[in-house]
């Protein structure tokens, strides 16, 4: 029985404002418990909430990027239920009117593009951070049998983002948590930082033959806080609904938590029925009104899209969809290659080698380094400049490697370097020919056995070659010439 | 000097024929005499109030007086007050001391009046007659063995007692108008929006509005122009040029259009309020106001749809008295569950509980659309009814209770009944008109009863200056009670 996997993603993207959702409170990560909670924050009797300008304008970048509906009128709703982190008993949020609704992201598939559907994105807040105090634990504050409650984190503005349930497999789902973090992060209103907890996606699965239409029972899958966490839970998740259903059971939709140690799922007893949240229009906040003025006015300062820079460069640059994918995956990268590229347009080659260049060499060195593009030590003039090198034939592309290294550990642009430490590529012909005659005249083995046929030789030869120049021999040159004296 | 109105007294003190701290003084003396009979205070800080006493007289002594400088000011315990207790009159917060000022609060502060104390309530605002205080019951200065009213009894019995000149309260559903009618004093609510919510507990966030007691109507427009203003704080804050909510008192009424709906003189109301309530509109109609029968036909759904709403909106906003952040925790649970249901078992009053069980069944799934969104639609309904009919009068008049102040415990048995009390008042709750009561007369036993008079958006002014001329040509306002003479 062929299975089809069916998954919907919910995202909590935490918006990158100074200030709290609905108080002044600040949002930066890591202080001392409570110390960024105001008498708001902790739902002291008398405190009313004000909506953070930041936060809707954020949440309306977001929608004009994803080309969403904007809601000139939203609606605050309250979200009812108690729970130690949610001081006031319940969670402002948006319900039946939220800001934001419908929208695309594209992800590339095996199979190529992929539209996946966005049923909406509103804004709500954070709740805080409960810590339960376990034998042997770190937090001396708290005594044994103990919990600690964090506010902190209640109030941090949220963008819930839900996908329609369009994603097809685990694989898919990543690309589309991968599009989407790259893109709140591309737009500026999210950090992104799945580690701080800036970053969360819970995945609604569920299976159905193949052909069938209806929609099987879903489970929900919470805490999974990396990429691989969602590839493996979604894999294991389908795996254990499958086999149920072929066991002749029925699947019971629940909230499930993934244990990246067991790599399982694991149904969370303490959830029940699903709540009656008793949702309300929050009568302490008007109806949010987004004048068409304010949209305009957000829209002109947004930055160019991925897709659109992805067009741009498959269309006018020449470049493959994979390179316009990976030199789009973040808004510095696509920054510094097109500022390389432009520059080196001007000393008159394309853009195909500064790509190269960008998402190998660059590339490596930022991810060990763990550097955003325009935070690298070689700036693109400078890089610019090492390639015009390697196009004029002063240094080989391997010397530029060299080259590079150099220019990365502070030693100055290229000129300099090469300069420096004597990197300039020989193309004399005539002092090749010697040199090649040289060592001709030192191996003749490896002459006789590439004259019998072995090319494996020729390639012996030319490694003798650009040992006796250390690497300064221009390539090309050696091949032609060597080829031409073997040849008689 | 208690006799006088806050008028007189602000008068008194600009021109130094009195001081601050002998005023204080002279309510705090009353005030503790009082305490015992009328129970209208929860807390008292007389070296607190003193001080602040004194920093106005040295205020004034610096030639920086005027307006409310040294005034004493009683604050209905629903108000934050930083450093005072506040205790909305629950069991769940008795212990509870603000951190911060409310905004009504700052805005006396500011303008240099003295807190005179907290005054007594039903718990949470929820209530008629100032009986479900967690701290005994308030009494009628009138007749002790009678009720105030509710929920703002404290601040109104503190005001005909003569224990302060003026007062603070909040009205939801009548909450100030009603007991203003029972105890013989005036009060007024204005328009939803005008008056801050900021620091004021809250019970029903649509419907809640603070407000001024004290003894006259030019007594309130002074009241009136030290509340009102726009709070960034609470986003349902109207912002809007300052007024003087004093200027119209003067305006001789000829020409003036007064509502009467058929729906309020129908057989709701008790005899001798009825026959109060009729006087006074020939009283104003002396005074050159002409009458214009008109109709309300929605009245009867007032009081379902808000005790719909109100108790929906309660029922959220109560969530926070969980024993987790502060305010009374249960002594000894089990678990979380365990903890949460002993904390606000034990915290709340029955009333209080009763409203938050119905609050969150209106709100529960399959019921919402039936009951919390129908009744909202009936809102919209009443309000209309109100638009018609002030395109035929200027203000519309009616009596502001049923009946004058009944006995303690009389209806504190029956919750339906209490809340029948509000027949008259919660109509200008769900739409946000402003409303208020002044003296009219006397009924059975001697008790007071009140007139209604409820006008159009930020017609306050307009209230106000009908109930100065009535005022000026009555004396119900300046009769006190026996007892406190």
């Amino acid at each position: 029985m062929g299975w089809e996997i069916v998954i919907g993603l919910e995202t909590h993207a935490q918006l990158s404002t100074r200030s709290k959702m609905y108080s002044g409170a600040a949002t930066a990560f890591g202080a001392a418990p409570n110390t960024q909670a105001s008498a708001v924050d902790i739902a002291l009797p008398g405190v009313l909430p004000i909506a953070n300008r930041g936060a809707v304008e954020r949440a309306i970048r977001f929608g004009l990027a994803v080309g969403a509906t904007v809601h000139r009128s939203s609606i605050f709703a309250r979200k009812n239920y108690f729970y130690p982190d949610l001081p006031k008993g319940y969670q402002i949020s948006q319900y039946e009117a939220p800001i934001v609704q419908g929208g695309t992201i594209t992800i590339l598939t095996d199979a190529g593009e992929k539209t996946i559907r966005l049923t909406r994105a509103h804004l709500e807040e954070d709740a805080g951070k409960l810590l339960h105090e376990t034998a042997g634990d770190a937090h001396s504050a708290l005594r044994r049998g103990m919990s600690g409650i964090d506010l902190n984190r209640a109030g941090v503005p949220l963008l819930e983002i839900v996908s329609e349930p369009d994603l097809r497999s685990a694989g898919e789902a990543v690309a589309y948590a991968r599009a989407l973090h790259s893109l709140v992060r591309w737009i500026d209103i999210c950090d992104g930082n799945m580690q701080e907890g800036s970053f969360r996606c819970d995945a609604n699965v569920s299976v159905r033959p193949r052909g069938e239409s209806k929609l099987g029972t879903r489970c929900e899958i919470k805490n999974l806080n990396s990429f691989r966490f969602l590839q493996h839970a979604i894999e294991h998740e389908a795996r254990r609904q499958i086999e149920v259903l072929e066991g002749g059971g029925s699947i019971v939709q629940e909230t499930r938590l993934y244990d990246p140690d067991r790599d399982e799922t694991r149904s969370m007893r303490t959830k029940e029925d699903a709540h009656d949240y008793r949702y309300f229009p929050d009568p302490d906040l008007p109806p949010l009104a987004v004048s068409e003025q304010w949209i305009e006015e957000i829209r002109s300062r947004m930055p160019e899209l991925p897709e659109a820079k992805r067009d741009r460069y498959r269309t006018a640059l020449g470049l493959s969809a994979y390179d316009a994918i990976t030199l789009t995956q973040s808004r510095e990268l696509a920054e510094y290659f097109e500022s390389t590229a432009s520059s080196t347009a001007s000393f008159g080659f394309g853009a195909k080698p500064v790509a190269n260049w960008v998402m190998g060499e660059l590339s490596a060195k930022l991810n060990e380094t763990d550097l955003d593009a325009s935070r690298s030590p070689v700036g693109p003039a400078r890089l610019a400049g090492l390639l015009a090198r390697v196009h004029d034939g002063t240094i080989s592309g391997k010397i530029a490697k060299e080259v590079f290294d150099a220019m990365w550990a502070g030693e100055g642009d290229a000129d300099a370097i090469i300069e420096r430490r004597g990197l300039r590529q020989i193309s004399d012909a005539g002092a090749i020919e010697a040199i090649v005659a040289e060592v001709l005249a030192a191996h003749p083995k490896q002459v006789e056995d590439y004259r019998a046929g072995k090319e494996k030789a020729f390639n012996s030869l030319v490694g003798q070659v650009m040992k006796a120049t250390r690497g300064k021999a221009n390539p090309a040159q050696v091949n032609a010439l060597l080829r031409k004296k073997l040849a008689g | 000097m208690f006799e006088a109105s806050l008028t007189e007294v602000a008068a008194a003190l600009a021109a130094r024929r009195v001081s601050s701290v002998e005023l204080t003084q002279t309510c705090l003396d009353r005030i503790a005499r009082a305490q015992g009979e009328l129970n209208a205070f929860i807390t008292v800080d007389p070296e607190r109030s003193l001080a602040q006493a004194r920093a106005a007289d040295a205020r004034i002594a610096r030639g920086e007086g005027g307006g409310l400088t040294g005034v004493p000011v009683a604050h209905k315990d629903i108000f934050c007050a930083k450093g005072w207790r506040t205790t909305c009159a629950s069991r769940m917060l008795a212990d509870f001391v603000a951190p911060y000022d409310a905004h009504v609060v700052e805005r006396f502060d500011r303008a240099g009046a003295v807190l005179l104390g907290k005054t007594n309530m039903d718990e949470f605002a929820m209530g008629s007659s100032s009986e479900s205080s967690h701290y005994g019951p308030v009494r009628n200065p009138w007749h002790t063995d009678f009720v105030p009213g509710g929920s703002s009894g404290g601040s109104a019995a503190a005001v005909a007692a003569r224990l302060a000149p003026c007062a603070t309260g909040t009205d939801t559903g009548g909450s100030i108008r009603q007991p203003a009618a029972l105890c013989g004093v005036s009060g007024i609510k204005p328009t939803y929006g005008l008056v801050s919510r900021y620091g004021m507990i809250a019970f029903a966030s649509s419907l809640d509005q603070g407000g001024p007691f004290a003894r006259t109507a030019a007594d309130l427009a002074l009241m009136l122009n030290a509340m009102v203003g726009f709070d960034p704080r609470d986003a349902t804050s109207l912002e809007r040029p300052q007024e003087d909510y004093a200027r119209e008192l003067e305006r001789p009424l000829a020409g003036l259009r007064i509502g009467l709906p058929r729906e309020y003189f129908g057989p709701g109301m008790d005899d001798d309020v009825r026959r109060a309530v009729e006087d006074a509109v020939a009283a104003l109609g002396k005074l050159g106001a002409a009458t214009v029968e008109v109709a309300l036909p929605n009245t009867g759904l007032s009081v379902p749809a808000y005790y719909v709403i109100a108790p929906a909106e309660a029922s959220s906003n109560l969530s926070r008295y969980d024993g987790v952040r502060y305010g009374y925790r249960a002594p000894e649970y089990a678990d979380l569950l365990d903890m949460y249901c002993k904390t606000r078992g034990q915290g709340f009053g029955p009333e209080v509980k009763r409203r938050i069980l119905v609050g969150t069944y209106v709100l529960s799934h399959g019921y919402y659309d039936a009951y919390y969104l129908q009744a909202q639609r009936v809102r919209r309904l009443i309000a209309q009814d109100f638009v018609a009919a002030f395109k035929r009068c200027d203000v519309i008049l009616g009596p502001t209770s049923p009946t004058v102040a009944f006995r303690v415990g009389e209806k504190s048995a029956d919750p339906v009944k209490m809340y029948l009390n509000d027949i008259y008042t919660t109509a200008a709750n769900l739409v946000g008109l402003p409303a208020m009561s002044i003296p009219c007369g006397f009924g059975a036993g001697g008790l007071p009863v009140g007139l209604q008079l409820a006008g159009s958006y930020f017609a306050e002014a307009r209230l106000l200056n009908v109930a100065h001329q009535y005022q000026r040509a009555t004396d119900w306002h300046a009769r006190m009670p026996p007892g406190f003479a």
